[in-house]
């Protein structure tokens, strides 16, 4: 995008002002060379989210941004129940609540350097990953009702997690709200024998060593330390989402033309947040964010299983589990005064600041562990959230690197069987069904991971922790 | 990392074709009516996924309705996604009939085989974006969207 196209407000805050059906102005934060490489779209689906009824304050747009659908990834929107507010399935997108848990293993670098790769081999074969492998749980109606009312504490309750992980988990685990009978049949059938699979696309699962700290009191409160290993996954709410996501987008282009609501996008689909269409969304989208916990959840355990293999007195703690596709209510400073907004988040990692009530005793004095995932050649981060973050983007912050390249120009330019031997040769060992996903998940087609938690620092969204790096990345 | 140049393109293959989007990937099929349109854009989502021959083994029958042409097209790539999720199947070959809002269609495909088709991603959802079904100028109808994966 030309930045010429903007008002720069500071180094790393890029601004266009409300005009014809905007009714907020719209708010990028990159510095100048990431938002001269997003696509001219992000822009575009800025300022088209800038005009769905409701909205409060602006359309901000992270970092890591890039082209969406209706809004952009990385696009952070809220909207005012009260005052006309809407809420958008395209908002929160297809895969539901999709996001990252990062887990300390207790173990150093050395520790898994020595089984590296017959550590890869059985983390491949145990956590089932990608189109066409299939989990070892099959939920019948009542455990899938369970389990999307219950989220990570239902995993808990089954055996497939850690009592203590659920104060380590956005909403301890379960999202309260969820309606398991506002998700179609259809949903709960694509789901049937999802639970506890990671999927594809850009999900994984990491090890990862700590390869640099920027805040050592911080880091210390998280329980890091150079050159830790670290387990990471990213995923979401498998098929159930999807279906969720696909089944409302439909029903509300209608409601959104019945309530007289002027859509620029199709995939900005929403129904106003008081109203029937509005209310069984939320629910099912819930539902669809327990899913993801639990999944999450349940992946963590089979990482736990396999460690546990290697290293028989390895106790893997979850530092923290964030979702970046979500709406959800929450209590933000506007103008001098305390309001309950519905605040979107489409490819954007909740960021709370030191003191926030949500926080669990032991992290609440420093903030909350903002984890954003990198590429499989370069690496990841954890920050934590800053106190300005509220004022800047309602406490939110990037969730990754962001795609630079798409998937199709990816493939043009990299073969997956250069990319895993050149990764081996840089002790980073990548284990996937397809060489074709590994060329379209190229490190190359991702912008600068440390360039976009720079900017995110500089904007007051979230500040370093530790830097992370592969050793191992099982792909989809 | 060495860019490999010699990596086959895969824009298009005789009636239909990959277009780029940021994160995912816009697909396209053309043919001498809507039906074919859909049928070649169907073979593009197959494409997706693996670039291995799938086998026509099994049917199944997909019925979808929706408003207009294009919400339509929209409605048939999901009940394909749909399909391939339940029944953890890939589909090579595809018969449609759209009779004014509806469309009945066949899938013809079979279990996902890992090893063979070495699937790339897995489908999420056809979007709205980009979304376009129209008659040419040179009397081809296209359909296209982009699909999340």
């Amino acid at each position: 995008m030309d930045p010429g196209r903007f008002t720069r407000v500071d180094p790393t805050t890029w601004r266009i002002e409300a005009t014809g059906a905007m009714r907020v102005p719209a708010i990028i934060y990159a510095d100048e060379t990431l938002i001269t490489d997003m696509d001219d779209k992000v822009r575009e689906q800025a300022v088209n989210v800038a005009t769905l009824p409701g909205i409060v304050q602006a359309s901000y747009v992270m970092p890591d941004a890039h082209w969406g659908y209706g809004f952009p990834i990385g696009g952070v929107a809220a909207f005012d129940a009260d005052r006309g507010g809407v809420v958008s399935g395209g908002g929160v997108g297809f895969d539901i609540s999709c996001g990252v848990r990062t887990m300390l293993t207790g173990l150093s670098v050395s520790d898994v350097v020595l089984v590296q790769k017959s550590l890869a081999e059985s983390l491949f074969h145990q956590i089932p990953a990608g189109l066409g492998s299939e989990g070892a749980i099959t939920l019948d109606a009542g455990e899938m009702d369970a389990m999307l009312a219950g989220g990570a504490q239902w995993a808990v309750e089954r055996g497939w997690g850690a009592p203590r992980d659920l104060e380590r988990i956005e909403e301890s685990g379960r999202m309260a709200g969820a309606r398991p009978d506002f998700v179609s049949d259809h949903a709960k059938e694509r789901q049937r024998r999802e639970m506890g699979t990671l999927g594809s696309g850009n999900h994984y699962l990491e090890v990862q060593a700590v390869a640099e700290i920027f805040d050592a009191t911080i880091a210390g409160v998280f329980g890091l330390a150079r050159d830790d290993a670290l387990v990471t996954i990213h995923c979401g709410s498998r098929g159930l989402g999807h279906q969720i996501g696909t089944e409302f987008l439909k029903e509300m282009l209608a409601t959104a033309k019945g309530a007289g609501i002027e859509l620029p996008d199709r995939e900005l689909a929403c129904a106003p947040i008081h109203s029937e269409v509005g209310q069984r969304y939320l629910g099912a989208m819930r539902a669809g964010v327990n899913c993801a916990l639990a999944n999450r959840e349940i992946l963590g355990h089979y990482a736990r299983r396999v460690f546990t293999h290697f290293f028989p007195n390895s106790d893997l703690r979850l530092l923290f589990d964030v979702s970046h596709n979500t709406c959800k209510v929450e209590s933000h400073l506007v103008d001098g005064k305390r309001r309950d907004l519905f605040v979107h988040r489409k490819g954007a990692t909740r960021a709370f600041g030191p003191g926030h009530e949500s926080l669990p005793a032991a992290l609440r004095s420093v903030g909350q562990p903002v984890l954003v995932g990198g590429s499989m050649g370069t690496g990841s981060y954890v920050l934590v959230g800053e106190a300005t973050s509220e004022a800047r983007a309602f406490s939110s912050a990037c969730h990754g690197a962001g795609r630079a390249m798409s998937r199709h120009a990816a493939l043009r330019h990299w073969s997956g069987r250069a990319i895993v031997d050149d990764l081996a040769s840089r002790g980073i060992l990548i284990r996937s069904p397809s060489m074709r996903g590994v060329a379209e998940e190229a490190p190359g087609a991702y912008k600068d991971v440390d360039a976009v938690v720079v900017a995110a620092e500089r904007a007051g969204l979230a500040r370093r922790v530790a830097r992370l790096r592969p050793l191992i990345c099982i792909k989809g | 990392m060495a860019l490999n140049c010699s990596a086959p393109p895969i824009e298009r293959r005789g009636d239909w074709e990959h277009f780029p989007h940021g994160a995912d990937v816009g697909l396209r099929g053309r043919g001498a009516t809507p039906a074919q349109a859909f049928e070649a854009a169907a073979r593009a989502l197959t494409a997706v996924v693996t670039d291995a021959p799938v086998e026509p083994r099994d049917g199944v029958p997909v019925i979808c309705e929706a408003p207009d042409l294009e919400l339509l097209f929209v409605e048939w790539l999901n009940a394909i996604i749909y399909e391939m999720a339940v029944r953890n199947m890939l589909f090579g070959r595809f018969a449609v009939r759209i009779e004014g809002a509806r469309l009945v269609g066949t899938l013809w495909g079979e279990r996902v085989d890992v090893a063979r088709h070495a699937p790339a991603c897995e489908p999420k959802g056809a979007t709205y974006t980009e979304l376009k079904v129209a008659k040419e100028a040179d009397g081809a109808w296209s359909a296209a969207c982009v699909v999340d994966v």
